[in-house]
C-alpha cells in the first residue's frame, strides 16, 4: 500500500467520525430539549399568564409541527438540517443562521482574544513556575494554575468590573463597540483557561527535563536557556496541541457566562436566551455550530501531529499498513 | 396642573426654585418660555416651595437599562414588560389613563360616547395626527388596526383578550369611528389607553407578525424606532413633527430628548454598577438587594405597585384538595400577610385585597385576609383533617400535601410554606421554569397556579375567574359569576365599584383566590434625568423625560 492511500484512508475515516459526532449532538441535543415537559408557544405568547384563546395557541402550535409526534418532528428538523437549513426562531421568527451568523463574529474575537492572551499568560506562568529555584516562590506558583481553575468565570468578571468599570472607569461595562469593550471579557475568559494551559504545561515541562535526551544534551554543555527553548518547550507542547479541542469547549461554554455578564452579543448569549424560552431550532442551531467547530478544531490537531512530530507518522503508518 | 400628572416622583415640579428664578432673567423672552415659567410658578403654588421645577432642557440621548430581550417591539404583540416599555413610546392611543385618578382621558380621541350597555363605542379622532411614514392617522387607520389585532389572535395575547367579541367597527366619516362588541364590554375604553391597543401605520399591519417584531413597525408615536439587535439594544430617535402628546402630557409639542437608547443588561448588578458609575441613565428593572446600594449614592428611587391582580395563588378545584372549601377557607386565614412585609423589599406591599391599590375601583380587603390560625384550624378540624403524627394534618388516608409549582424570582413563599405547617397544612414549594409550569397548567395538573397580572381596569376579575370564561379554578358557576358578567355591563363609577367589591369579596369567601404580595415594578435614574413616571399600567413613559446637562 502506497503512503498517499494510506493518508486518504486516514481522512475519510476521520470525516466520517466527524460527521457521526454532529448527527449525534444533534439527535441528543433535539431529545433532550424534548424531554423536557415545557411549550414553547406558551412562553412566546405571555409570560405566564395563559390568557390566550386555546384555540388559537393550538393553530400557531401546528403551525411549527409541535402538535406532531417525535419522530415526525425529528425527522422534518434533521430533513431541513441536512440541507443546511436550520430553520426559524420559535420566538422572534429570524432565521436561525442569520441569528447564528450575527453573534458568531463577535464570540469569535472574544474566543480569539482570550486564547491568546490564556496561552501568553499560561506559557509564562508554567515557565515560571518551573524554573523558579526558591522553594517557597515555586510552590506559590506551581498552586496558581489549580487556584485559576477554580475560579468561577462569573466571579471574575464581576471582580474585574468592580475595579476597572466601576470603580476607575477604564473599560465599558457591557456592549459590543470597540476593542475597550473586548479587554474584560477576554480577561474573564482567559484566565481559567491559561490556568489549564499552564497545568498542563507545567506537568509536562518537568516530565520532559528529565527524559535522558535532555541529560545528554545538557552533558554536551548547553545552557539552559538553550535547552528550554530549543528542546523542552517544544516537546513539552504537544499535550497542549490534544487539548485544543478541549480549550476551543471551554472557550465557549465560557461564553456563556461572560457574554452575559458584560451584556455582549455572541453565541453564548444566544444559546443561553433560547434555552430559557425553549426555542429549539436556535438551541438546534448553536448546537451544531459548536460541535462543528469542535469537531473541525480536532481535525486540524489530528492532522498536524504529523507535521509537528516525525514518531506519530511512523507509528501510524506502521499501524495502518 | 402641569405638574401634577408626576405622581410617583414630583422630581418635574421639585427642583429647586431658586434655579428658575435664578436663571429667568438672563433667558430670552420667547412667549413659550414665558408660559412655561408661568406654569413652572402655579406648580410652586399648588405643591409647594420645595415641588418647584427647573426648566425642561431639551436634547441628548438617554441610555435605559433592560433586564432581558424585548423579544418582539411591535406593541400589539407581546405581553412582556420590558417590549411594552418600548412599545409605549413608538405609539399613541386613541385614550390616556391617569395613573392617580384611573380616570380615561382624551388623546388620540378628543371625546368619545359608550352606549347600549357599553356594546358600543363612538370615538371622534383629533385631526391632523399621522403615523411617522406620513400617512394620516383617520378612522379607516383605527379600523384596520382593531381587526388586525382580532386577526392577530393569539400573537397579540393582551390586545386580542381586551377585543374579544368584537362585532363590527364602522367608519361614518374620517374622524369618527363606531366600535360595537356582541356583549357588554365596559372593560374595553381602558383597553383604548393601552399600548397594545396603540395605532400602527397600514403599511406596518401589512407585514407579516414576525417582520413587525425584529423591528419593522411604525406608530405615530414621539419616538421612531431607528434599530433594533436582540439581546443588546433597541434605538428609538425624536419624532421632531410631533404634535399630539395625551392630555397628561407635562408639555406640548415633540418630547425633550433627541433619542432613547435601550440596552440589555441581564446581570442586576451590572446594571446597577453601571447606573452609579453613569455608564446609564435609568435602571428599569432594580432587584431588591440592590435597593440599598442605590438609596446610598442617592439616585432617584421610582417605584409603583402594579394595578391588577396581586400574586395569589389560585387552586385547582377539579382536584380533590383545591375542591375541598375549606382547605381553601383555611388557606386565606392561615397566612399572616403583615409578618410577610417584614421580608418584602420596602417598595412591595403585602396584599390588602385581590386587587392591587394601584388598581381602579381598589377597596381594601384587609379584614378578609385577616391572620386566623385558630379559625382555620377549626374549619380544618370541622372537615375531618386530623393532625397526624408529624403534625400534617390527614384525611382518610391521604396527607394534607399541596404542591406549588412556580417559575417567579419571589422570597416570600418560604415563610408562606412555614406559616401554613403552623396550621398542619404541607405546602410543598417546586422551583421550575415558566415553559415547564405552563406546560403543566395547560394540561390542568397543577394544584395551584401563582401569579401576578397587570392590568389597570379591575374587569381582570372577570377575564380571569369568570366560570364561562377563562375560570383559573375549573370551577363550577357560581353567584359570583353572575356579579362578574354584570360588573361589565356599566361604566358607571359607583355601580361598577360595588360590582367589583362583592366580587373581590365573594372571590375571598370562598378561597378562589388566595392574595399574598403586591408586585411593584422599581426602577432608578441618575440624578440628572427629570420628568419619568411611569403610567397607569406601571410601564414607563419618556415623552415628558428629559436629562439636566
Amino acid at each position: 500500500m502506497t503512503r498517499p492511500a494510506t493518508a486518504y484512508g486516514y481522512l475519510a475515516a476521520r470525516l466520517a467520525q466527524a460527521v457521526f459526532v454532529l448527527w449525534a449532538a444533534y439527535t441528543l441535543s433535539f431529545v433532550i430539549l424534548y424531554i423536557l415537559p415545557s411549550d414553547p408557544i406558551s412562553i412566546m405568547l405571555n409570560q405566564g399568564d395563559g390568557l390566550a384563546d386555546p384555540a388559537q395557541v393550538a393553530a400557531l402550535r401546528a403551525a411549527y409541527h409541535l402538535d406532531q409526534p417525535l419522530p415526525v418532528q425529528y425527522a422534518i428538523a434533521l430533513g431541513h438540517a441536512l440541507t443546511l437549513d436550520l430553520g426559524n426562531s420559535i420566538q422572534t421568527g429570524q432565521s436561525v443562521a442569520g441569528m447564528l451568523a450575527q453573534a458568531a463574529p463577535a464570540t469569535a474575537a472574544l474566543a480569539l482574544c482570550a486564547l491568546v492572551a490564556a496561552l501568553v499568560l499560561g506559557v509564562l506562568l508554567a515557565l515560571a513556575a518551573s524554573n523558579t529555584q526558591t522553594p517557597r516562590l515555586r510552590q506559590l506558583l506551581h498552586s496558581l494554575p489549580s487556584l485559576g481553575v477554580c475560579l468561577p468565570t462569573f466571579w471574575i468578571g464581576l471582580l474585574l468590573l468592580q475595579w476597572l468599570s466601576f470603580g476607575v472607569p477604564l473599560f465599558p461595562a457591557m456592549g459590543n463597540e470597540g476593542w475597550r469593550s473586548l479587554v474584560l471579557p477576554a480577561a474573564t475568559l482567559a484566565v481559567p483557561t491559561a490556568a489549564t494551559v499552564a497545568q498542563v504545561l507545567l506537568r509536562s515541562l518537568e516530565g520532559v527535563w528529565r527524559q535522558p535526551f535532555i541529560h545528554a544534551l545538557r552533558a554536551k554543555g548547553l545552557t539552559r536557556v538553550r535547552l528550554l527553548l530549543g528542546h523542552v518547550l517544544p516537546n513539552a507542547a504537544i499535550p497542549l496541541l490534544t487539548m485544543a479541542g478541549l480549550i476551543m469547549g471551554n472557550l465557549l461554554a465560557g461564553s456563556v457566562v461572560t457574554e452575559t455578564v458584560f451584556s455582549r452579543e455572541g453565541i453564548g448569549r444566544l444559546a443561553q436566551s433560547a434555552v430559557a424560552v425553549k426555542d429549539i431550532p436556535v438551541v438546534q442551531g448553536v448546537v451544531v455550530l459548536a460541535a462543528t467547530v469542535f469537531v473541525l478544531v480536532n481535525l486540524a490537531v489530528d492532522l498536524a501531529y504529523p507535521l509537528l512530530d516525525a514518531r506519530i507518522t511512523r507509528q501510524r503508518g506502521r499501524a495502518l499498513a | 396642573m402641569q405638574c401634577s400628572e408626576f405622581h410617583n416622583r414630583a422630581d418635574g415640579c421639585r427642583r429647586a426654585p431658586e434655579t428658575a428664578a435664578g436663571k429667568k432673567a438672563a433667558l430670552p423672552r420667547l412667549p413659550g418660555f414665558r408660559l412655561t415659567t408661568a406654569l413652572l410658578l402655579l406648580c410652586g403654588a399648588v405643591l409647594g416651595p420645595t415641588a418647584m421645577a427647573a426648566t425642561p432642557q431639551a436634547g441628548g440621548t438617554l441610555r435605559v437599562a433592560l433586564d432581558g430581550d424585548p423579544q418582539c417591539v411591535d406593541p400589539q404583540q407581546p405581553g412582556n414588560n420590558t417590549a411594552l416599555n418600548i412599545g409605549r413610546q413608538i405609539t399613541d392611543s386613541l385614550t390616556d389613563q391617569d395613573p392617580k385618578t384611573g380616570a380615561i382621558v382624551p388623546w388620540l380621541a378628543t371625546r368619545w360616547k359608550v352606549e347600549d350597555d357599553s356594546r358600543s363605542f363612538t370615538f371622534v379622532l383629533r385631526e391632523g395626527v399621522t403615523f411617522a411614514d406620513g400617512s394620516p392617522l383617520d378612522a379607516d387607520a383605527v379600523r384596520a388596526n382593531l381587526e388586525g389585532i382580532v386577526k392577530l389572535g393569539a400573537r397579540s395575547s393582551l390586545g386580542s383578550t381586551y377585543l374579544a367579541g368584537l362585532d363590527r367597527v364602522d367608519t361614518p366619516d374620517a374622524h369618527t369611528v363606531v366600535i360595537r362588541f356582541k356583549d357588554a364590554n365596559a372593560q374595553f375604553l381602558q383597553a383604548t389607553s393601552t399600548m397594545s391597543l396603540g395605532l400602527l401605520s397600514k403599511a406596518t399591519l401589512a407585514k407579516s407578525p414576525e417582520e413587525r417584531c425584529q423591528g419593522q413597525v411604525v406608530g405615530s408615536g414621539p419616538f421612531v424606532l431607528q434599530s433594533f439587535v436582540h439581546n443588546q439594544a433597541v434605538k428609538l430617535k425624536r419624532r421632531d413633527d410631533y404634535a399630539w402628546g395625551s392630555s397628561l402630557a407635562a408639555h406640548p409639542g415633540r418630547a425633550w430628548l433627541d433619542g432613547i437608547e435601550f440596552r440589555v443588561i441581564p446581570e442586576s448588578g451590572v446594571r446597577t454598577g453601571s447606573l452609579v458609575s453613569r455608564q446609564i441613565d435609568v435602571n428599569t428593572s432594580v432587584l431588591p438587594q440592590d435597593e440599598k446600594v442605590l438609596q446610598a449614592q442617592g439616585l432617584p428611587i421610582l417605584a409603583r405597585s402594579n394595578p391588577g391582580l396581586v400574586y395569589s395563588l389560585y387552586p385547582q378545584e377539579s382536584l380533590p384538595i383545591g375542591g375541598d372549601i375549606a382547605v381553601r377557607r383555611a388557606l386565606v386565614k392561615g397566612i399572616n400577610r403583615p409578618e410577610l412585609q417584614t421580608i418584602l423589599s420596602q417598595y412591595q406591599r403585602a396584599a390588602t385585597s385581590l386587587l392591587a391599590q394601584t388598581t381602579p375601583l381598589y377597596i381594601d380587603h384587609t379584614a378578609d385576609l385577616a391572620y386566623d390560625p385558630e379559625g382555620a384550624i377549626k374549619l380544618l378540624d370541622d372537615a375531618g383533617w386530623k393532625p397526624g403524627a408529624d403534625g400534617i394534618r390527614v384525611k382518610n388516608g391521604q396527607r394534607l400535601t399541596i404542591p406549588l409549582e412556580y417559575w417567579q424570582s419571589v422570597t416570600y413563599l418560604e415563610l408562606v410554606q412555614q406559616q401554613l405547617r403552623a396550621i398542619g397544612i404541607d405546602l410543598q414549594l417546586k422551583k421550575s421554569v415558566i415553559g415547564q409550569v405552563n406546560a403543566k397548567r395547560d394540561s390542568g395538573q397543577l394544584a395551584l397556579q401563582f401569579y401576578n397580572l397587570t392590568r389597570a381596569d379591575p374587569d381582570i376579575l372577570r377575564t380571569v375567574f369568570l366560570s364561562s370564561g377563562r375560570n383559573v379554578n375549573f370551577r363550577q358557576p357560581a353567584e359570583v359569576d353572575d356579579i362578574l358578567a354584570r360588573s361589565a355591563t356599566t361604566l358607571d363609577t359607583d355601580t361598577r365599584r360595588k360590582l367589583v367589591d362583592q366580587a373581590v369579596t365573594l372571590l375571598l369567601r370562598d378561597g378562589h383566590a388566595i392574595p399574598l404580595v403586591e408586585l411593584a415594578t422599581v426602577g432608578a435614574t441618575g440624578k440628572n434625568v427629570h420628568g419619568l413616571h411611569y403610567e397607569a399600567s406601571s410601564r414607563l413613559q419618556f415623552f415628558d423625560t428629559w436629562i439636566e446637562k
